[in-house]
This record gives structure tokens, C-alpha cells and sequence, in this order.
């Protein structure tokens, strides 16, 4: 007998079957100052001049910081690192709309926001330098930087139950990049924060780029904001060059996320410099397109601003200048003259009591480096600490 | 030709794609930068965008659809970025890489390569340096290649693109660009599952693989001892028969591997020596390892690799017990 089913056919049908498409979809991308220097008036947020200044000054201080620091590991005196120029405005405006009590899980790239938070400099020029103790991130409701990528979406979802749970008024705020929305623990991440509706805000700098992955290739989706539909949460899509827009779009989310509604924002921005140190973007983009997003500076938008609502004056760029140089200066000697870890730094923090099998292992390895000083002839003298 | 490491493995990869068009190579940043390590520079221009992918950055994608590729013909090559963002892509290798034959009772097979650089030592970010090749080891079905040298990272490379089944290629990225031997051009295969003797001795066995490999070369050489010096090459499928054979000769034993004690693969080694060749022992074996704590980070990392005078420290101990 056949059992084979009747129809197994691939004939078109021409019923009507309604279907959704990103097309139905519009985002509009928030702006308070247009590229072209028109300002939205009433999209203007109500801080007063000392804050218009300090703003200012944030967003120098992350250029002043990206470009030292960048020099300094050229001059091997850092590790690799990840500068955040371009994206000023995305991390300084961001940061300035989050409250102290927030709980920030940083990517990489947002020595502002961090320093903002309470985060000191040297201790993030140690972290470059490859010492865990700068992880310790003192007094500061930061997490250590997600290295693996999106790995710590989930992790923020969870922070933010607990919060939550604990009735406490703060998010968590987690910054990723536009690659990171590709990763498995995005997906699963947000998914649960839709579920049960925790107060986090996940914060795409949309650079364009994943290390050489243009945005194009790194998802079929238009953008990233609207894939908060599919986890049932709300997306907002912001200049990132616009930092006045992402201090806007950042207040509302976490306005949204402390009543029950996690948020996703997408601050559309550019990454000038290269993924790391380590990398050669010249390899997968073009100077023209550098060029383009170079005329798009956020600095030079906001100067823009800050003239066109008389501000500007009563701002001393130069003093500014001078002053986060020094305070960079001063986390430099700061980290020089930190002092020189042992090997139980290794060992250390593992767990909360030193099991006897690693105590056994540390005092092996410090016997054989009492006997064996040649042991130093293979561990390359950099700076320990 | 005159070759690193990572020319070796780009060659092999060169070699593979123009002998059969089944093969692709996909992963991050592979096609247009050619690899973080540029592995796969070249590949592109070469064999065009069809074949040589720059994936989004999805592990868990990356190597779940060289399974699909795999179970539907292709000859997938997928590059994982560093060993230590393969963990997400473990419950792929765990779930369906390894077992699709076996589920399936031979009828879908997943012959497919993931190549991934591993270990610690060049000064990278935290996640950078890992050393699970222990883990995967445990994984039943899923083979686990390491070579050490550029002759076979070529010859095993292409040994694993044609391998019937899953082979994860474990890449020892200190070592990469800091050796250079001969590599025959054309193509040319070393088989997976068999150790090599680097140097052949009747006082003391020592295995070894990957980048812990050439300490353990300079540690025997420092000593002057006559030792058997074992290069695994493959940790699964394990080529007992090599060791076992060669404690039977020297009845002392030390294993040297960078990766954690606790749970790392000497403990194998150390299992099936006792297991067959117990009775020909007259030292305990020993073992020169990581410590059970991660990788710091790059100001002290050179701390926890296992250098030469710990490797002699352990030699000595076990020819003089």
C-alpha cells in the first residue's frame, strides 16, 4: 500500500497570506542638531549652562584620552586597546543621562563614561596595561569590560531582575557594538529581559563596523532598533554624532526601563580609528568614507550648538584642554608608580578561599623561582604592574 | 618552501580549495583583512566570495551551519576568531558536530574543520589565551588536532579537511610566526591520530604538543638528557601505542602542556600509562603544567607558562627518582 502523502507539490498558491516586513516598520532616528547645524528647538534637554559645559568637556576628554592612549601603546607602554574616537558623542551623552546608582557593563571603548561613573584612569590605563587588579573597579557600579562579545547581555538582563527584585530605583545599562547583535548571548539576552520586563537598557553603538565586518554584512535587518520587536521590547534609533539626541534618547529609556520596559537604543555612529590596535582597518574601508564621518564630528556638531545658543563664549576650550591633559598625565604617573604585583596575584580572587591544591601550586612556582632565577630570563621584563 | 606556522596553514588552505571546490572558508574577518593572524590572506582573491566568507560574529552560526554545509556535501573550514570565544560554539560541536553520525547511524556525517588559534604568550586581551584543548578532547566523535611545527600544520591541516568527520584544529598562535622550517609545496598530508618523535632517547619519555612542544625541545636540550621527546600532534584520537611503546624503553615519564592541571589532558596521558604499562614504570610520571587559575592578563602572563627550567626541574626529578 502507499503511504505516501497525497501532495507534496511546490505550485503556486494565490490566496491572500498577510506577512510583516521591516518595510512596515518606520524608526525615525532621533536628532537635536542636524548635520547641517539646524537645531530642533524644542528636542533642546533642559540642563543648565554648567551641564551644556560639562558635556562639552566629557566628550573632550575621551578624544584627549583615545589619542594618548593610543600613542602610549605605540610607545609599548600599553596593551592593546580600543580607542572610542568618533563616538564621543554616543558614550558622553549616554553616560550624562544615567544616574551614579546605575550598574554600567562596558564594551571596550568608553573611558568617559567610565571615568564619569567613578572609574579612575589609572585604573583603566592599568587595565591596558594587563593588570586584574584595575578590574576591581572601586566605589563604581561598573562591570569589567565585556571582552568576549555580547557575553554580558545576559548577565545584564539578570543584574537588572535583581534589581528589580531588590526594588531598588537604577537600571543597568549595557553597552555593545553593532557585532555584538549578532552573538547567540544577545539574542537570548534580550529575550529574557522582554520576558520579565527588567529595568535595562541596552545601548548599541552602532559603529559600522564588527573589526573589518561592514554593517551591511553583519545582518539583513535595516536596523538594529527595530529588532527590539522581537523580543517584545521598545527600540530607539539615535544620532550618534548628535550628543544632545543620545543624552535624549538614553533619559527616556532608562525612564522606560525603571517603569518595567527594558529598551534597546541604536546610537548610529562611526568608528574612526581602527577595531584595535591590532587591527589594519585600511585593509577592508576606504579614506573617502573615513573622510565623510570625519566631517560628521560630534565635537565640531556640538561646538556648533553651543555657538548657535551662545555658549560657546563663555567656554575656554583651550583650559579645558589643558585640564583633562593633566588629568591623563597624572593617571599615567599614578599607573608607573602602582606597585609591583607577586605571583599570588595569579592565584589570587579564584575563589574565596584559596583551595590547598593551587596554595600547593603557588608555593611550588615560588620555590622554582627562588631556585631557578634563570625562570626570569623567559619572563619578559614588562611592566608588572 | 621556507614557512611559518601560519603560512603553513594558509598554504594548506590554498592547496585544499583548489584541489576540491566542495571546500569553503568562513568565519570573522577572514576574507577582506585575511584573518586577524591573516591565516586566510589571499583566499579571497583567489577563490572569490562564494567561497571565502566573512561571517557575522556568531560562533554558535559559524560552526552550527559548517554542520549543515558539512551533512550537505560541502567541505566547511570555519575559523573561530581565538579558542577562547569557542565556548558558545561548544554546545554545536556537542549537540550535533560530534554525534550527526552517530545519531544518524551513518546516514549525515559533519566532515568539517574548525580552526582556531589557542594558548597564551602574545601579550592579547583577556579571553585571548585559553587552553581547553582538555574539554574538547572529552567530547566523543569530535577529533582534536594540534600541531607544532609548519611542516605538520600543513600536512595535518589537509589531513583534516579530508577527515570524514569533525576535527577541531587547534593552531598554537605563540609559535606562529616564531618557527620556520621547510614545507614541501603541493599538496601533502600527516595523519591525524599519530604522535611524532622529535628526538629519540632510553632515560625518560617526554610528551608534549603545540607551543609547550619546542619548551620542552630546549628543556631536554638544556638538561643533555637522553630522552624519547614524544610530539602527540593529535590528543584525540590519542596514538597510545607511541607512548606506551616508548615507556616500555625508558620506564620515566613527565608530560608537559600549558593548559590548567586539573582536568587537562596530562591526566590522560598519565591514566593510560598506568592503565598499560604500570609495571614498567620505575618513577611516577610527571607532569609540567598551567596553573589551575586563568591566564592573567598581559603583565604577568609569561608567570604562568610553562618555560624551560620548570620543564628541566621535573626531567631531572623523575631520571634521578
Amino acid at each position: 500500500m502507499d503511504n505516501s502523502p497525497q501532495s507534496i507539490s511546490s505550485t503556486p498558491i494565490d490566496v491572500a497570506v498577510d506577512s510583516v516586513s521591516q518595510s512596515d516598520v518606520e524608526i525615525e532616528t532621533h536628532r537635536v542638531i542636524h548635520p547641517d547645524g539646524s537645531i530642533v528647538a524644542d528636542r533642546v534637554p533642559d540642563l543648565d549652562d554648567d551641564e551644556f559645559r560639562d558635556l562639552y568637556r566629557w566628550m573632550l576628554l575621551q578624544r584627549v584620552y583615545d589619542d594618548r592612549a593610543t600613542k602610549l601603546q605605540r610607545r609599548g607602554r600599553l596593551g592593546t586597546i580600543a580607542s572610542g574616537r568618533g563616538q564621543e558623542a554616543s558614550i558622553a551623552g549616554s553616560g550624562y543621562a544615567l544616574s551614579r546608582d546605575d550598574w554600567v557593563f562596558p564594551y571596550g571603548r568608553e573611558a568617559s563614561m567610565l571615568v564619569m561613573h567613578g572609574l579612575s584612569m589609572r585604573d583603566l590605563l592599568l587595565y591596558w596595561r594587563g593588570v586584574e587588579d584595575a578590574a576591581r573597579t572601586e566605589g563604581a557600579n561598573i562591570f569589567p569590560l565585556s571582552i568576549s562579545v555580547g557575553s554580558h547581555v545576559p548577565m545584564a538582563a539578570g543584574k537588572a531582575w535583581g534589581m528589580q527584585l531588590a526594588d531598588e530605583d537604577s537600571i543597568t545599562f549595557a553597552n555593545l557594538g553593532d557585532g555584538a547583535t549578532s552573538t547567540g548571548a544577545f539574542h537570548e539576552g534580550m529575550n529574557f529581559a522582554g520576558v520579565l520586563g527588567v529595568p535595562a537598557v541596552f545601548f548599541c553603538l552602532n559603529n559600522q563596523y564588527a573589526i573589518s565586518l561592514p554593517f551591511d554584512d553583519q545582518t539583513n535587518a535595516k536596523t538594529v532598533a527595530q529588532k527590539a520587536l522581537g523580543y517584545g521590547i521598545e527600540g530607539i534609533r539615535v544620532d550618534g554624532n548628535d550628543v544632545l539626541a543620545v543624552y535624549n534618547a538614553v533619559s527616556t529609556a532608562r525612564q522606560r526601563a525603571l517603569n518595567g520596559d527594558p529598551v534597546l537604543v541604536e546610537a548610529v555612529t562611526y568608528r574612526r580609528g581602527a577595531h584595535t590596535t591590532s587591527d589594519d582597518p585600511t585593509r577592508y574601508r576606504s579614506d573617502e568614507e573615513v573622510e565623510e564621518w570625519k566631517e560628521r564630528d560630534p565635537l565640531n556638531r556640538y561646538q556648533t550648538f553651543l555657538e548657535e545658543t551662545d555658549r560657546w563664549d563663555a567656554i575656554d576650550e583651550d583650559a579645558i584642554r589643558e585640564e583633562v591633559e593633566r588629568e591623563f598625565s597624572e593617571a599615567v604617573d599614578a599607573a608607573d608608580a602602582f606597585e609591583e604585583r607577586g605571583i599570588e596575584d595569579i592565584f589570587a580572587y579564584l575563589y574565596a578561599e584559596l583551595p590547598p591544591e593551587l596554595e600547593h601550586q603557588l608555593e611550588e612556582f615560588r620555590e622554582l623561582l627562588e631556585e631557578r632565577p634563570e625562570m626570569y630570563e623567559y619572563i619578559e621584563q614588562r611592566p608588572k604592574g | 618552501m621556507n614557512a611559518t606556522i601560519i603560512q603553513a596553514v594558509n598554504d594548506a588552505m590554498h592547496e585544499e580549495m583548489a584541489n576540491d571546490d566542495r571546500t569553503l572558508v568562513f568565519g570573522q574577518d577572514v576574507a577582506e583583512s585575511g584573518g586577524v593572524f591573516r591565516a586566510t590572506e589571499g583566499l579571497k582573491d583567489e577563490f572569490g566570495a562564494e567561497r571565502v566568507l566573512d561571517t557575522p560574529l556568531s560562533e554558535i552560526a559559524i560552526v552550527g551551519s559548517a554542520i549543515g554545509l558539512a551533512t550537505h556535501g560541502f567541505r566547511p573550514i570555519a575559523e573561530i576568531q581565538f579558542s577562547g570565544f569557542l565556548p558558545p560554539a561548544f554546545d554545536q560541536l556537542v549537540t550535533n558536530a560530534s554525534r550527526i553520525r552517530w545519531r544518524t547511524r551513518g546516514e549525515l556525517t559533519a566532515p568539517m574543520v574548525v580552526r582556531t588559534p589557542y594558548g597564551a604568550g602574545v601579550r592579547a586581551l583577556e579571553h585571548h589565551s585559553e587552553s581547553l584543548e582538555g574539554a574538547y578532547s572529552h567530547v566523543p566523535g569530535l577529533k582534536v588536532a594540534i600541531p607544532s611545527t609548519p611542516h605538520d600544520a600543513k600536512g595535518m591541516l589537509i589531513s583534516a579537511i579530508r577527515d570524514p568527520d569533525p576535527v577541531l584544529f587547534m593552531e598554537p598562535k605563540r609559535v606562529y610566526r616564531s618557527l620556520r622550517e621547510d614545507v614541501p609545496e603541493g599538496t601533502y598530508t600527516e595523519p591525524l591520530g599519530e604522535a611524532a618523535i622529535r628526538r629519540e632517547g632510553e632515560a625518560v619519555t617526554v610528551i608534549s604538543w603545540g607551543a609547550m612542544m619546542h619548551n620542552t625541545l630546549e628543556a631536554v636540550e638544556n638538561l643533555g638528557v637522553d630522552a624519547d621527546v614524544i610530539d602527540l600532534r593529535s590528543i584525540s584520537p590519542l596514538d597510545r601505542e607511541t607512548i606506551l611503546e616508548s615507556i616500555r624503553k625508558t620506564g620515566r615519564c613527565v608530560v608537559v602542556h600549558e593548559a590548567a592541571k586539573t582536568g587537562g589532558f596530562g591526566g590522560e596521558i598519565i591514566a593510560t600509562i598506568n592503565d598499560e604499562a604500570l609495571m614498567f614504570l620505575e618513577a611516577p610520571v610527571n607532569r609540567v603544567t598551567g596553573f589551575d587559575a586563568p591566564v592573567p592578563l598581559l603583565s604577568m602572563e609569561d608567570y604562568y607558562l610553562p618555560h624551560p627550567p620548570r620543564i628541566e626541574e621535573a626531567i631531572a626529578e623523575t631520571v634521578s627518582y
